[in-house]
């Protein structure tokens, strides 16, 4: 273990922090002596839960008072390594994750390195990087002073409780940020989900242009209820507006390692693979016999959605 | 209002993709418009013909001469283009790009600054946020919606549970994601006015930025690449009205069902 002290950014999500935060925190612990966690808003109450997950210190920014955190959090991260830099910095790949991310990056004058499934210690972090779908894995690390700024994929690592004692809580204001803060938040609107969330669920059915219409989206949804699971999308089918963004699996989307990921019209563009690979179990339905998708699915259709999924539906029904 | 649009032009992402010998992406052959750029520029399109007019100036960098793409957002409607193309910039990080990005935009004034959430070949995702600290603005990423209401922008951003509404005075840089809106496909009228339409052609010494970007500014290396673990392919079947129940028998044997 050769590096002294890792921060990890730990964005709070109600009584805890984010599955991704909480990944960085137990990874980080394999790799440093020392670990502090940097948080804002509800995160300033959870010491126990940094210190839980391997976190001495947990530095927190307060309340935001409306502001997007991206701003405020690399505002009050770039002071904290102006009194003392830590040897790298991890950043979940989150929405907010992402914006403190090139704040800080921008602030420091330091580059980041994004899209890491990987981190291990070389003499300094090595990241790993898929690219051309998952196909190739490109190592990278910095060759400048550091810190280094690390924005890392959801499931990249095991989430492992140390059991230690309560973070030591200190404070980090954010300063004036002038016109680069002037972001607020609103309102928030949470829209209604039943089942699990598309990241943590253990079944994600996902649909893709094969499907035709986006009327037709309503079969995955369906049958993704009937298994218990989450309805996914390809980028194909939330660049042409049928399933929100927040849909997305792959590359541009979200990361999945569900028990099984049952992909319907999906063709497998590299940039959907990335995003599913890790996946247990792979199940295709797709019309095309030489679709990429079948060269890693454990069991492949080739055949209709059109066809297939009402039947599908109809023989889950039937056992339910 | 004028509204500045980052865009980049790509390799074809249907086409397979390499790195050449410095393990950059192989640029060699014909670049297009990124898709994802394609929603920013009709979001602009949209937003200034709502202002009652203004000009929308797409601006990108890249290392070869290649301007088919920025032609490409001329013919949709754009007003002009500006691309930063120098061989030294080969290599560039995100930062790098959010450098010459903001030279460039700092040069005119303007409102609003649209870009992608990512690009569709480096998928890195933070050059937008970069550039908005380097202009000392505020931004908002991963935007649904946008509006421009009383002086400022209004935003419905993606979030993990929803969206939120969230607004900032202007200028200010916003990323929007896929799908916000439709984009027009470019009319052979627009393709024709494109061809006379300004675009701009800038070194990295027009900018004063030598030595600070390209390989030399990236401050980082990749240090191997190597094969990724594969998956086998398992049992393949064609349906015979039988795929549903070949699904249900695998679900079985995983014990999902």
């Amino acid at each position: 273990m050769t590096l002294s002290t890792l921060w990890v950014l730990a964005e709070p999500a109600g009584e805890t922090f984010t599955s991704t935060s909480l990944e960085l925190l137990s990874h980080a612990r394999t790799l440093a002596a020392d670990v502090a966690a940097i948080t804002w808003g509800a995160g300033g109450s959870l010491a126990a839960v940094a210190g839980e997950y391997g976190a001495t210190t947990l530095y927190d920014v307060g309340d935001l008072q409306g502001a997007l955190p991206g701003v405020p959090v690399a505002a009050a991260i770039a002071a904290l390594v102006a009194a003392g830099a830590p040897a790298d910095i991890l950043i979940p790949a989150s929405y907010d994750g992402r914006d403190v991310a090139g704040r800080l990056s921008a602030r420091l004058d330091r580059p980041v390195l994004t899209n890491v499934t990987g981190l291990s210690d070389d003499g300094g972090l090595v990241t790993e990087h898929p690219v051309f779908g998952g196909s190739l894995t490109v190592k990278a690390k910095f060759t400048a002073e550091g810190p280094g700024i690390f924005v890392i994929r959801a499931k990249s690592f095991p989430v492992d409780a140390s059991g230690g004692a309560p973070a030591n809580v200190v404070a980090a204001p954010a300063g004036d940020t002038g016109a680069t803060g002037t972001a607020r938040i609103e309102t928030s609107h949470v829209e209604e989900r039943s089942g699990p969330k598309l990241e943590d669920a253990t079944v994600v059915v996902s649909g893709g242009r094969g499907l035709g219409e986006a009327g037709a989206y309503s079969m995955i949804e369906e049958i993704a209820k009937l298994l218990h699971g989450a309805a996914g999308a390809s980028r194909a089918i939330v660049d042409a507006g049928w399933v929100p963004y927040s849909h997305q699996v792959g590359q541009t989307g979200k990361t999945v390692k569900p028990l099984v990921y049952v992909a319907c019209g999906i063709s497998g563009a590299t940039q959907h693979m990335v995003g599913m690979k890790g996946s247990k179990n792979i199940v295709a339905i797709n019309k095309d016999a030489d679709a990429p998708i079948f060269q890693i699915a454990d069991l492949g259709i080739v055949g209709d959605v059109h066809k297939v999924l009402p039947a599908l539906i109809d023989a889950l029904k039937a056992r339910a | 209002m004028n509204i500045v649009v980052c865009v980049k032009q790509i390799p074809d992402p249907a086409a397979p993709q390499s790195f050449d010998s410095s393990n950059n992406l192989n640029r060699s052959g014909k670049l297009i418009l990124d898709e994802a750029d394609t929603y920013g520029v009709e979001m602009a399109l949209q937003l200034a013909d709502k202002a009652g007019g203004g000009d929308v100036t797409v601006v990108s960098m890249g290392s070869g001469a290649d301007v088919a793409g920025l032609r490409n957002a001329l013919a949709m409607g754009a007003t002009k283009a500006v691309i930063v193309s120098d061989d030294s910039l080969r290599g560039s990080d995100a930062l790098s790009t959010a450098k010459v990005l903001a030279k460039v935009i700092a040069r005119e004034p303007f409102d609003l600054v649209l870009a992608a959430t990512e690009s569709s070949d480096g998928y890195t995702g933070t050059t937008p946020v970069q550039l908005a600290e380097l202009l000392g603005l505020p931004s908002i990423t991963f935007a649904k919606a946008v509006s421009i209401e009383g002086g400022g922008v209004k935003v419905s951003r993606q979030t993990e549970e929803g969206y939120d509404e969230v607004t900032a005075p202007l200028p200010a840089v916003v990323t929007v994601t896929a799908g916000v809106v439709e984009p027009r496909y470019a009319s052979f009228k627009g393709i024709m006015a494109a061809k006379s339409k300004p675009l701009e052609v800038l070194s990295v010494a027009d900018l004063g930025l030598e030595g600070h970007v390209g390989a030399v500014g990236a401050r980082e290396e990749i240090v191997a690449v190597v094969a990724a673990e594969t998956r086998q392919a398992g049992e393949k079947y064609v349906d015979e009205g039988d795929g549903a129940e070949k699904v249900v028998a695998f679900l079985e044997s995983i014990k999902v069902l």
